[in-house]
């Protein structure tokens, strides 16, 4: 297959490819579910972001900010949720980012989904879901193509 | 994109850091609004000295732009940075991971990552980048640091647009015959042998100087080649004094206008291949090459004409 560079490139018509940052809050270190994800979701055509291990929720807002991401997806197995998801968007929507969708995957227990939800947190994935799914979703609920 | 560029080229100079991410996406997307601004973005221009790294992947590209930041820090500056990362030319997707090496840079006010997906190479990537470039010197930040895919073509094109080009090795790089072919080596103003606590470090620095000594042409004074560890800093203060004396030279007249020819020559095909894409024979030409009833070149020139 040839590569279709320049038809994505067509002068003066470019389409904006949609920008996710895939950011791991906290003190685990397993990243294998993020490095995954990332992987499928350039594969679907995203642009996306990896941050790294460990990342503060104050790092994490830092980079969705500079970066003008469309989408932040958090990925957290380390049970300190509760904690730094709602701080997460609490400071994402400080910094006035209002129309970014923040996601977020991981192990997060049934009774937490509620209150992250009121906490800002659009949509949770939990293990088992595709990449198709995840990227599907992006598409739908991500602020529209600029 | 809703916010009108004006405003926020406005406040991106006032330093509203919001405001300056908005406007990189606006550049980056091609947004026309953004073409009406252009002459406010290059006016705000403070003079920043424009810096490129490359070099091919893992030579140590991102770390050595993080630890070059921390020493511009330590001297009080301001630093903007664009890592470029590979799109894929199948689905146009991409992953940037520049900011994992220069996390330490994160909680830091005065410090810029930008990450760029080098997208199509039709109008693209040069542009986009050259005018992100200007935003980030009208925001302030000084220097701008453009740090580029791994090797390939790219890296001739950022020796275009950067005044200063930091060329990154490693020890194991190859033999001789590596450092007189023409490219990457032939374009680099400071040339940078990284991870310099590997075995036969020296030596490969001792192969490049030999080889720049005896090259005529584009060298004939031939750049400095600097030892750096990224990881622990070591070489790092020298590094960015070389690139801080080569600003000089970057900015002589003659550097000037051959920077000014590459803009120009850069725009002009851009506007070109735009206007061309426009014509109504545009699909038809495609066709005619695709079943070879016509030479691109011709197809060129007829869609220019006409």
């Amino acid at each position: 297959m040839s590569p279709d560079t320049d038809a994505q490139a067509t002068p003066g018509e470019r389409t904006t490819p949609i920008r996710v940052l895939i950011a791991k809050p906290g003190l685990d270190g397993h990243d294998r579910g993020a490095k995954v994800l990332a992987r499928g979701l350039r594969d679907e055509g995203f642009e996306v972001i990896y941050t790294g291990l460990r990342q503060t929720p104050e790092m994490i807002a830092d980079a969705a900010e500079q970066e003008d991401v469309d989408v932040v997806g958090l990925s957290i197995l380390s049970g300190a949720h509760m904690t730094l998801l709602p701080r997460i968007t609490a400071l994402i929507r400080e910094r006035g980012m209002d129309d970014v969708l923040i996601a977020a995957g991981g192990i997060i227990p049934d009774a937490d989904i509620g209150p992250l939800r009121e906490a800002g947190i659009a949509e949770i994935f939990g293990p088992g879901t595709s990449i198709g799914e995840v990227a599907r979703y992006f598409r739908e609920h991500a602020r529209h193509a600029r | 994109m809703a916010s009108d560029p004006a405003r926020l080229l406005e406040a991106a100079i006032a330093g509203d850091r919001r405001a300056l991410a908005r406007l990189l996406t606006g550049i980056e997307g091609g947004d026309p609004a953004v073409r009406g601004i252009l002459p406010q973005i290059f006016a705000a221009s403070r003079g920043a000295h424009l810096v490129g790294i490359t070099g091919p992947p893992g030579a140590g590209k991102s770390t050595l732009v993080s630890a070059m930041t921390a020493e511009y820090r330590r001297r009080g500056r301001r630093v903007g940075i664009v890592a470029v990362d590979p799109s894929s030319p199948y689905t146009g997707g991409a992953i940037m991971g520049d900011r994992i090496r220069m996390m330490e840079h994160s909680a830091d006010r005065d410090v810029f990552v930008r990450s760029m997906a080098s997208r199509g190479e039709l109008g693209g990537l040069a542009s986009a980048t050259s005018l992100a470039t200007a935003a980030l010197d009208a925001a302030g930040y000084d220097p701008v640091l453009v740090e580029t895919v791994g090797a390939g073509q790219a890296e001739v094109e950022i020796a275009r647009l950067a005044e200063t080009t930091v060329v990154v090795e490693v020890p194991e790089m190859g033999d001789e015959v590596q450092a007189i072919k023409a490219g990457l080596l032939e374009v680099a103003d400071v040339l940078v042998v990284n991870k310099a606590d590997r075995p036969r470090a020296e030596r490969a620095a001792r192969q490049l100087r030999a080889m720049l000594a005896g090259a005529g042409g584009r060298f004939a004074s031939p750049p400095p080649i600097l030892l750096t560890v990224a990881t622990s800093g070591d070489g790092i203060a020298a590094l960015v004094d070389a690139v801080e004396a080569d600003r000089a030279r970057a900015r002589s007249p003659e550097q000037l206008r051959i920077r000014a020819r590459n803009q120009l020559v850069r725009a002009l095909a851009e506007r070109a291949a735009r206007r061309a894409a426009a014509s109504p024979a545009w699909e038809r030409t495609i066709d005619e090459i695709a079943e070879r009833r016509l030479d691109p070149v011709t197809a060129a020139e007829r869609l220019l004409g006409s």
